[in-house]
């Protein structure tokens, strides 16, 4: 009877913080994944690579300051307890992503969009930055021993799950709308921040349901918590060469593989192959799917033969293996290797669309599409829109052909093309497969990774001591993954190859994943801390 | 039998911890290059940068200059505490953290 009140305590103490995290994590995933139209909503429409970098630029602010709502938020759960402070970091981050919905576009209020933008992400960073570490250290501190890996990999399916549910609401609202409609000022892309609010209500009623970590109220009962966690974390040898153990031999090789899996990958999948947008969240939506149960197999795992080799093994596998599976999945998505499989039955040209620029009445743009298809069902499409200065008001009921070449005063230099490909079934679970494994490597990283650091640090100052480490290694090594990668491809380019290499941006990871190996291999131990008590 | 396991064991300890000793020095050596490589490629990379481009350029570097700089100086003391053997034991129990 006991045994089952201890499960049910227990299963109630994941589901309840495994929410809220689970939120804070769909959170901070939407701006991630709607930052091409927050660019066009927010910055000047004329900058496009500029706004996109502006963009992934208070992206990775927002990861930055995670490790110093690490140090704000760990020193206070450390002080004044772990249920709080992580309600408290709760409502920081559904007020700020609900506030990011409301914020007018820089088209209505110029430059203070943007910053009103920065300043909401990077007070979602400051409480993600809070919440994991009191959220792993609050179910790690309610664990039986030797049942600490299982119990923790929830927590860590959360983040997984989190970018799972911020797809499948993208997906729903602009399936549902409609490009444009979604894409609009105040479009359905507003959608998944306001909804935001209501999923943290129901999370801060249940977290509110819940009690103390037992191990922080026997400590504060017994005057035992430290009076500066700070200090004591950091500031002595003894916690602070843990602290650096943490994250060089064992955290920035997680985050990095973490994020090249789940966000790399996708960004690869929709920027370099073109693959259409509903398909490449698809793709991304089913491998994460498949995988996900991995983490509790490995958090399970750990328990029995030890946190470390799996951890590494992840590591190890990502470094030999992440080049050949990128350019495997660039040759499935390439035109060049399925010449032979047109299908000229269904390759068509679509009629020419003009546009009059809605400023200026003598500016047009004309836009024609070529879908080619092909036998295996995959149809790539090419849509090109040419920029035309007219002379005078154009008018509408002369077709394009009819128009008088002198009336076009100039023509912009460079089209803009758009090319969207939609593979076939069996490519598109290739694609699926290669992400699959990708997820795997994740699994392996992250699921020991909370019992492993809470493992590592003393109750009095876990919070503060596991929540830094943590922070550098994912929000800096590991968020800074999608901006490293775009800036060492473009740097790639050269003038005999203007478009660069398409898999130089996998250097970053695998190197960091390759020197985190090397140091998690010689100077960690595999022994499991039985006793987190004390 | 266990005398030569025991052996074995003291000895490849010992190997162990000469060689995270040793390696804790390549990370002392490799911190300040990493910064001297970011501040190479910065310099690099700003000069070369197109004049519409060079402000973003110049934000970009300065963001990641900021951000790994103070990470190579922890980077520098985890190799110095590595070559002053404090990873040759690596604590079991709270108690010797205090």
């Amino acid at each position: 009877m006991s045994q089952e009140i201890k499960q049910n305590n227990i299963a109630f103490v994941i589901g309840a913080s495994s929410v809220g995290t689970l939120i804070e994590w769909y959170d901070f995933y939407i701006f991630g994944m709607l930052a091409t139209i927050i660019s066009k909503q927010f910055f000047p429409a004329d900058a496009g690579t500029a706004a996109l970098l502006s963009t992934l630029a208070i992206f990775a602010a927002g990861f930055i300051v995670r490790p110093f709502g690490a140090l704000v938020f760990g020193r206070l759960g450390d002080l004044i307890g772990r249920k709080h402070t992580f309600l408290l970091t709760l409502i920081l981050m559904g007020g700020s992503t609900f506030a990011i919905g409301l914020v007018p576009g820089y088209a209505t209020i110029g430059w203070a969009a943007p910053i009103l933008v920065l300043i909401l992400r990077l007070l979602q960073g400051l409480a993600l930055g809070g919440e994991y570490g009191g959220a792993a250290t609050y179910v790690a501190e309610h664990a039986p021993a030797g049942q600490r890996g299982f119990w923790t990999s929830w927590i860590q399916t959360t983040a997984t799950l989190g970018l799972f549910l911020a797809l499948g609401i993208i997906i729903l609202i602009r399936t549902n709308q409609g490009v444009e409609n979604f894409s609009a000022e105040w479009g359905g892309w507003r959608y998944p921040f306001w909804i935001s609010i209501l999923l943290v209500g129901v999370s801060v009623l249940i977290r509110m349901r819940m009690s103390e970590s037992p191990m922080f109220s026997k400590l504060k009962s017994e005057g035992k918590t430290s009076s500066n966690p700070l200090k004591e974390s950091f500031g002595q040898k003894r916690n602070f060469k843990m602290v650096l153990l943490a994250l060089f031999g064992a955290v920035m090789g997680q985050g990095v593989v973490w994020y090249t899996g789940q966000f790399y990958a996708q960004s690869f999948i929709e920027t370099v192959c073109k693959i259409d947008f509903i398909q490449s969240r698809n793709i991304m939506l089913v491998a994460i799917l498949m995988a996900t149960p991995c983490f509790v197999l490995f958090g399970w795992l750990s328990d029995k033969v030890g946190r470390k080799w799996i951890m590494l093994l992840g590591m190890l596998a990502a470094v030999f293996t992440y080049r050949p599976i990128y350019q495997q999945i660039l040759n499935i998505s390439s035109a060049q290797h399925r010449i032979d499989k047109i299908d000229l039955t269904k390759t068509v040209a679509s009629p020419v669309i003009i546009k009059t620029d809605s400023k200026e009445a003598t500016k047009i743009y004309v836009t024609q599409s070529f879908d080619t298809a092909y036998t295996d069902g995959a149809v790539f499409k090419y849509t090109k829109t040419d920029t035309l200065n007219l002379g005078a008001t154009y008018n509408a009921l002369i077709p394009i052909d009819s128009l008088n070449p002198g009336l076009i005063v100039s023509k912009s230099a460079k089209p803009n093309v758009v090319i969207e490909k939609t593979l076939g079934r069996g490519d598109a679970w290739s694609m699926i497969w290669l992400v699959f494994i990708q997820i795997v490597y994740v699994t392996m990283v992250y699921g020991p990774i909370a019992a492993f650091l809470v493992e590592m640090f003393p109750t009095k100052i876990r919070y503060t001591s596991m929540s830094l480490p943590y922070h550098i290694g994912n929000g800096v090594f590991g968020g800074l993954v999608p901006f490293l990668g775009t800036l060492i491809v473009e740097f790639s380019k050269t003038a005999q190859n203007p478009n660069g290499d398409s898999l130089a941006g996998l250097w970053y990871p695998i190197g960091v994943a390759a020197v985190c190996f090397i140091i998690g291999l010689v100077y960690l131990t595999n022994k499991i801390d039985k006793n987190v008590m004390d | 039998m266990s005398l030569a396991l025991c052996l074995y064991i003291t000895i490849k300890n010992n190997y162990m911890n000469s060689f995270k000793k040793l390696l804790g020095y390549l990370w002392m050596l490799i911190a300040p290059c990493i910064i001297l490589f970011l501040v190479y490629e910065a310099y690099d990379k700003i000069s070369n940068a197109a004049a519409a481009l060079q402000s973003n350029v110049i934000l970009q570097w300065v963001i990641i200059l900021l951000i790994f700089t103070p990470i190579c100086i922890g980077f520098f003391i985890f190799g110095n505490y590595a070559s002053k053997g404090e990873y040759d034991h690596l604590p079991e129990a709270s108690s010797e953290m205090d």
